[in-house]
C-alpha cells in the first residue's frame, strides 16, 4: 500500500472549514439579471398599480379636479355601457376564430409543406411566412383598399366574373372582415413554428413506423400531431397575448363600427380613454383585460411553461 | 515540483453530499488515476482540484501553498475536457496560445511554446484549421496542447478518451503515456474505464459514492483489493464471489463451507474472523481449473471465445455466477455438469462488512 | 399500375403543387400591394384590377415631397435601433448569467418574465400615457425606446439564454482556466461563439419594434411617429391614393420583410420561447 496516502487521521493542519467560509469568486449572477428583473418589475408594478387606482377614483380629463373615490362605479359603467357586450363577444370572436385558423390550417399547411420534397420548396416557405413580417397598418390598408374594396377590391372582381353582386365587406361583414386580415397576419406565425417543430421529428420514427406498416395519415396522426402538441400550445398562447390587444387592424379600416359591430375591448377601452377621456372607465375596462388575458394566459403557462423549463 | 495535499475534502449540492471528506496525496510526476462507477464523485473531485467548484468543507495544497479559495486561473493548473472544449471560433494556434495571451505573454515566446507543443503533439500542419475541420483524436490532441502550452503544475483529465472510437481510444492510450514520459508531469485523470487505470496510472484511487474505497499501485489493487467494493470493479471479467461461513480459523489456516456446500481449507489467518459469521470469497477467472477432481460443483452457462483464452461462465447449485479463464480455445456445452479447482492461496477472503482478511502467509513474512 | 419511383413522383407534383397555390393565395396580398405600387392612380383603381399596364415609378420617386417618408423613416429606424441597443445590453448579461450562473431562482425568474408579456397592452395605456404626458415625453421617440424595450426584454433574454444554454459550459470552463476574467470569458470567448443567434436575436428586436402599432398610435402624433403611424394617416376616407398608399408601404415593409425571410429559422427560438427550435 502506498506510503502516500493517509487516511483521514484527524490531523492538525486540516481544520474543519465552516461551511459558510466566504466565497471565491461572488457569483456575477444577481448582478448582471437585476437591471432586467428590476425594469421588468417596475414595468409590471407602476402601471397596474395606477390602472387599479385610476379604475376606482372619478377621473376625466375634461372635467379636472374631480378624483373623487367612486368604488366600484366606473367598473359598472363599463360594464353596463352599450359597447361592452359586443366589444366582449366580438374580442372572444376575433380570438377564438384566428386561433381556430391559424393552428388548423397551419398544421394542414406544414404538414404538406414537410410530406414531400418539390420543386420550390424554399421559395413556397418564403411566400407562406411573409405576411407575418408585414406592419399591421400597412395589411390593414391593403386589405381594405386592394381586397376588399366594393368597386376596385379584387374580390370584388371575383364576384363580377361569376355574376354576383360585389359585396361591401367591411361594411357589412366587418368582424368576418377583420377576422380575416388578422388571419392572415398570424398564420404564417403558426406555419413558421409548426414547420420548425415537424423538422425535429425523428425521421427514424417516422421509417421505424413506415416499416411497422403505417401510412402517411396514420403517421400524421400518431406521430405528427403528438410531437406537435407542444408547438401548438405555444402558439396558441403566444397567439392569444397578441390577439387580446388587436388595434391597429380595427383603428385603420372600421374604427370599430358600423356601430359596435367590430369593436373590441382593445378598441373599446382607446375609446373611452382617447376620445372620450374617461380615464377612470378605461382603466376599468384595461383591469377587465388584464384579467381576461391572466385567466388565458395561467392555464396556458400552467400547461406548456412547465414544459419549457423542463426541456432546458 | 508539484506535490498536492487534499485533506478533508467535502462538496455538496444543496442537501446532497457528493465528496464526503477525501484524503489524498498526490507526489511529483505521478499519474494518478481517478476511477469509479458513474457518480461516484470522480468528476467533481477533480473540478475541485481545478477550482471550477466551490469547496464545501476541507483544503486542498498545492507546493505547500493553500489554494481551496483561489480562482481557478491562478491555481497553475491546465484541464483537458472530455468534450475538449476547444474554442470553436479560434484556430488551433489561437486555441493553444489563448491562455498565454491572457497573461500578456510576449508574442515570440507564445509562438515558441505553441510550436513546441505542436511539434510534441504532430500538430503542426494543422496550426491554422478551426476546430470543426479536425477529426475526433485530432481536437484531442489538441486540447491536450492547450494545457501543455501553459506548462501547468498538473494537468488534469477529465475522461479524455470516453468520445473517441475504440481503436483510438487504444492509440491515444499509449500516446497520453508516453507523453506523461516525456513531459515528465504531474497528472490526474479521471475515467470510468479500468483498463485506463490499470495501463496508465502509477497511482490508481478507487471512489465509490464520495469516499475513497483504496489507494495504490494498478497491480497492487489488482492482487490485494481491500475490501469488496476494489475487488469486484478491477478486473475483467469480475471476480466471482461466494457467500460462506467460517468453520474454523488459525493463525496458519481459515476453513470455511461454501453456501453450495463444499468445505474449502485457505491458507490465512483467520484470528480476525469469528466462526459462524458469514464471509464472501472472492476467485478471480485465472484461478479457476476444470478438473474432474475439484471442489466445486458447477452448471455451464454461456462461453465466450476470445481466441487467446476463453470465458466459461457458471453458476453455483447456489446459484451464484462464477467465470473460468481457460487458455487457449476450449468449449464447454451449455448446461454441463462440472467440477472447478480452486487455487486456494490466491483466493480473497472478505470478512461480513467486506473487508479483505490480509494474506496469511505474506503476514507471516 | 404505377412502379413505386413513379407513384412518389406523381405524389410530389401532386403535393407540390397544392403547396405552390396556397402559397401563392397567401402572398397574393404582399404581391398585389407591390404591383399596385407600380401602377398609376387611374390604373389602380380601374375595375376589372388590371395585372397588365405601363409600370411607373411615379409612386416612388415623389414619395419624399408628398409625405415626408424620410423623417418617419428615421424616426421608425431610431426607435428600433435604440430599443434594439438598450434590449440587447440588458439582455446578454441576464441571460449569461441565468445560463452559466444558474440559481435555484433561475427558471423561476424566467417564467415570470415571459408572465409580463401577459399584460395586455390595452391595461396599462392609461397610465402610461399620462405619464409620458406628464414627464413631457408624448410623441418621442425616447417614449417608445423605453417602451419598446421593456415589451421585448423577455423575448430577448429568453432567445439569448437558449442560444447561451446550446453552448457546452466546458468551453467557459476552460477560458476559466485559461486565466480570463468573466469580462474577458464574455466578450472573447461567448459572444463570438454565439454570434448567430445574437444576430438573430437583433433582428427580432428590430421587426418587433418596426411593425409595433399600438403604441407608437397611441403616443405619437407627427414628431415622433414612425412609418406605422404614417401608413395609418392614409387611412382617412379622402385619400383615394392606392398606388401612393402602396409604394410607401412597400417601402416600410421591404427591409424587414428581407430581415425575415434570411432569418426565419432563427426568429422561431425566440417566437416560441425557446420550446421550438
Amino acid at each position: 500500500m502506498s506510503t502516500t496516502t493517509l487516511k483521514s487521521p484527524v490531523s492538525a493542519q486540516a481544520q474543519p472549514r465552516k461551511h459558510t467560509a466566504h466565497k471565491r469568486r461572488t457569483s456575477p449572477g444577481w448582478f448582471l439579471v437585476s437591471p432586467s428583473v428590476m425594469l421588468l418589475l417596475l414595468w409590471m408594478i407602476v402601471p397596474l398599480g395606477m390602472t387599479i387606482y385610476f379604475s376606482l377614483i372619478r377621473y376625466n380629463l375634461l372635467y379636472p379636479g374631480e378624483n373623487d373615490f367612486v368604488g366600484l362605479e366606473n367598473f359598472e359603467y363599463f360594464v353596463t355601457d352599450t359597447g361592452f357586450t359586443p366589444g366582449m363577444t366580438n374580442t372572444l370572436l376575433l380570438v377564438g376564430s384566428v386561433l381556430l385558423i391559424s393552428v388548423v390550417l397551419g398544421v394542414l399547411i406544414s404538414a404538406l409543406l414537410e410530406a414531400t420534397n418539390f420543386w420550390g420548396r424554399g421559395i413556397v416557405r418564403v411566400l407562406l411566412i411573409s405576411p407575418f413580417f408585414i406592419m399591421p397598418t400597412v395589411s390593414a390598408l391593403i386589405w381594405k383598399n386592394l381586397i376588399f374594396h366594393p368597386v376596385s377590391g379584387i374580390l370584388a372582381a371575383v364576384w363580377k366574373f361569376f355574376g354576383a353582386q360585389p359585396v361591401d365587406w367591411l361594411a357589412h361583414f366587418p368582424l368576418l372582415s377583420i377576422i380575416l386580415i388578422v388571419s392572415w397576419q398570424w398564420l404564417p406565425f403558426a406555419i413558421l413554428i409548426l414547420m420548425t417543430a415537424m423538422q425535429s421529428l425523428d425521421q427514424e420514427q417516422k421509417e421505424a413506423a413506415r416499416l411497422d406498416g403505417a401510412g402517411p395519415l396514420a403517421i400524421f396522426w400518431h406521430l405528427t400531431l403528438p410531437h406537435l402538441a407542444r408547438p401548438i400550445a405555444v402558439v396558441v398562447m403566444i397567439e392569444t397575448i397578441f390577439l387580446l390587444s388587436v388595434f391597429a387592424e380595427i383603428f385603420t379600416t372600421t374604427s370599430g363600427g358600423p356601430g359596435f359591430a367590430s369593436t373590441n375591448l382593445a378598441y373599446l377601452i382607446y375609446n373611452q380613454a382617447l376620445l372620450q377621456f374617461d380615464v377612470g372607465m378605461a382603466s376599468a375596462g384595461g383591469l377587465i383585460a388584464v384579467v381576461i388575458a391572466n385567466i388565458a394566459a395561467i392555464i396556458l403557462v400552467r400547461m406548456i411553461g412547465k414544459n419549457l423549463t423542463q426541456q432546458q | 515540483m508539484a506535490t498536492l495535499k487534499i485533506r478533508n475534502l467535502r462538496k455538496g449540492f444543496d442537501a446532497i453530499e457528493i465528496i464526503k471528506g477525501v484524503d489524498l496525496d498526490i507526489n511529483d510526476r505521478e499519474f494518478v488515476v481517478f476511477v469509479g462507477p458513474s457518480g461516484c464523485g470522480k468528476s467533481t473531485l477533480l473540478r475541485l482540484i481545478a477550482g471550477l467548484e466551490d469547496v464545501t468543507g476541507g483544503t486542498i495544497e498545492l507546493d505547500g501553498r493553500d489554494i481551496t479559495e483561489v480562482s481557478p486561473a491562478k491555481r497553475d493548473l491546465a484541464m483537458v475536457f472530455q468534450t475538449y472544449a476547444l474554442y470553436p471560433h479560434m484556430t488551433v494556434r489561437k486555441n493553444m496560445s489563448f491562455a498565454l495571451d491572457l497573461a500578456g505573454i510576449a508574442k515570440s515566446e507564445v509562438e515558441k511554446k505553441v510550436d513546441e507543443a505542436a511539434r510534441i503533439l504532430e500538430l503542426g500542419h494543422l496550426l491554422e484549421r478551426k476546430p470543426r475541420q479536425l477529426s475526433g483524436g485530432q481536437r484531442q490532441r489538441v486540447a491536450i496542447g492547450r494545457a501543455i502550452v501553459r506548462n501547468p503544475k498538473i494537468f488534469l483529465f477529465d475522461e479524455p478518451l470516453s468520445n473517441l472510437d475504440a481503436a483510438l481510444r487504444v492509440q491515444m492510450r499509449l500516446e497520453l503515456a508516453r507523453l506523461h514520459q516525456e513531459l515528465q508531469a504531474t497528472m490526474i485523470y479521471v475515467t470510468h474505464d479500468q483498463v485506463e487505470a490499470m495501463t496508465l496510472a502509477t497511482k490508481v484511487v478507487v471512489l465509490n459514492g464520495g469516499r475513497i474505497e483504496q489507494v495504490g499501485s494498478p497491480l497492487d489493487l489488482y492482487h490485494h483489493p481491500a475490501n469488496l467494493f476494489v475487488a469486484g470493479f478491477l478486473g475483467t471479467p469480475k471476480m466471482g464471489f461466494l457467500k460462506a461461513k467460517v468453520i474454523h480459523t488459525s493463525a496458519q489456516a481459515t476453513e470455511i463451507e461454501l453456501a453450495s456446500g463444499p468445505r474449502l481449507r485457505l491458507p490465512r489467518d483467520g484470528r480476525s474472523l469469528v466462526v459462524g459469521h458469514e464471509v464472501t470469497l472472492g476467485i478471480r477467472p485465472e484461478h479457476l481449473v476444470i478438473d474432474p477432481q475439484g471442489q466445486l460443483p458447477v452448471i455451464t452457462d454461456v462461453t465466450e471465445r476470445l481466441g487467446s483464452d476463453t470465458y466459461c461462465h457458471m453458476n453455483t447449485p447456489s446459484d451464484e455466477p462464477l467465470t473460468v479463464r481457460v487458455p487457449g480455445d476450449f468449449f464447454c456445452a451449455y448446461g454441463e455438469r462440472l467440477k472447478l479447482g480452486v487455487d486456494v492461496s490466491h483466493c480473497h477472503l472478505f470478512d461480513e462488512h467486506g473487508q479483505a482478511v490480509s494474506h496469511a502467509l505474506q503476514q507471516a513474512a | 399500375m404505377l412502379t413505386l419511383k413513379q407513384s412518389r413522383r406523381l405524389q410530389s407534383v401532386v403535393l407540390g403543387a397544392l403547396a405552390w397555390t396556397v402559397a401563392l393565395i397567401l402572398f397574393f396580398p404582399i404581391f398585389w400591394m407591390i404591383l399596385t405600387s407600380f401602377k398609376t392612380e387611374i390604373d389602380a383603381f380601374a375595375t376589372p384590377p388590371q395585372l397588365i399596364f405601363h409600370p411607373t415609378l411615379e409612386n416612388y420617386l415623389h414619395i419624399q415631397e408628398r409625405s415626408d417618408y424620410f423623417h418617419f423613416a428615421w424616426n421608425s429606424v431610431a426607435i428600433a435601433f435604440g430599443s434594439t441597443i438598450i434590449g440587447m445590453l440588458l439582455a446578454v448579461p441576464a441571460a449569461y448569467s441565468m445560463a452559466f450562473h444558474e440559481t435555484r431562482l433561475t427558471k423561476q425568474t424566467l417564467l415570470w418574465m415571459l408572465s409580463t408579456k401577459m399584460l395586455p397592452a390595452v391595461g396599462v395605456l392609461m397610465p402610461i400615457y399620462l405619464m409620458t404626458k406628464s414627464l413631457g415625453l408624448l410623441d418621442t421617440k425616447l417614449s417608445l425606446i423605453i417602451i419598446y424595450t421593456l415589451i421585448n426584454l423577455p423575448i430577448m433574454v429568453w432567445m439569448v439564454y437558449t442560444y447561451f444554454k446550446d453552448i457546452p459550459k466546458d468551453i467557459l470552463e476552460a477560458a476559466r482556466l485559461d486565466g480570463a476574467t468573466t469580462v474577458q470569458e464574455i466578450v472573447r470567448v461567448l459572444l463570438p461563439i454565439s454570434k448567430g443567434g445574437l444576430a438573430s436575436t437583433v433582428l427580432l428586436s428590430l421587426i418587433l419594434c418596426w411593425n409595433e402599432a399600438f403604441w407608437s398610435l397611441n403616443l405619437t402624433s407627427s414628431s415622433a411617429a414612425p412609418l406605422t403611424a404614417l401608413i395609418a394617416s392614409y387611412s382617412s376616407p379622402e385619400g383615394l391614393f392606392w398606388a401612393k398608399l402602396s409604394a410607401v408601404s412597400t417601402l416600410a415593409c421591404a427591409p424587414i420583410l428581407i430581415f425575415g425571410w434570411i432569418s426565419q429559422k432563427q426568429l422561431v427560438r425566440g417566437l416560441s420561447f425557446g420550446a421550438v427550435k
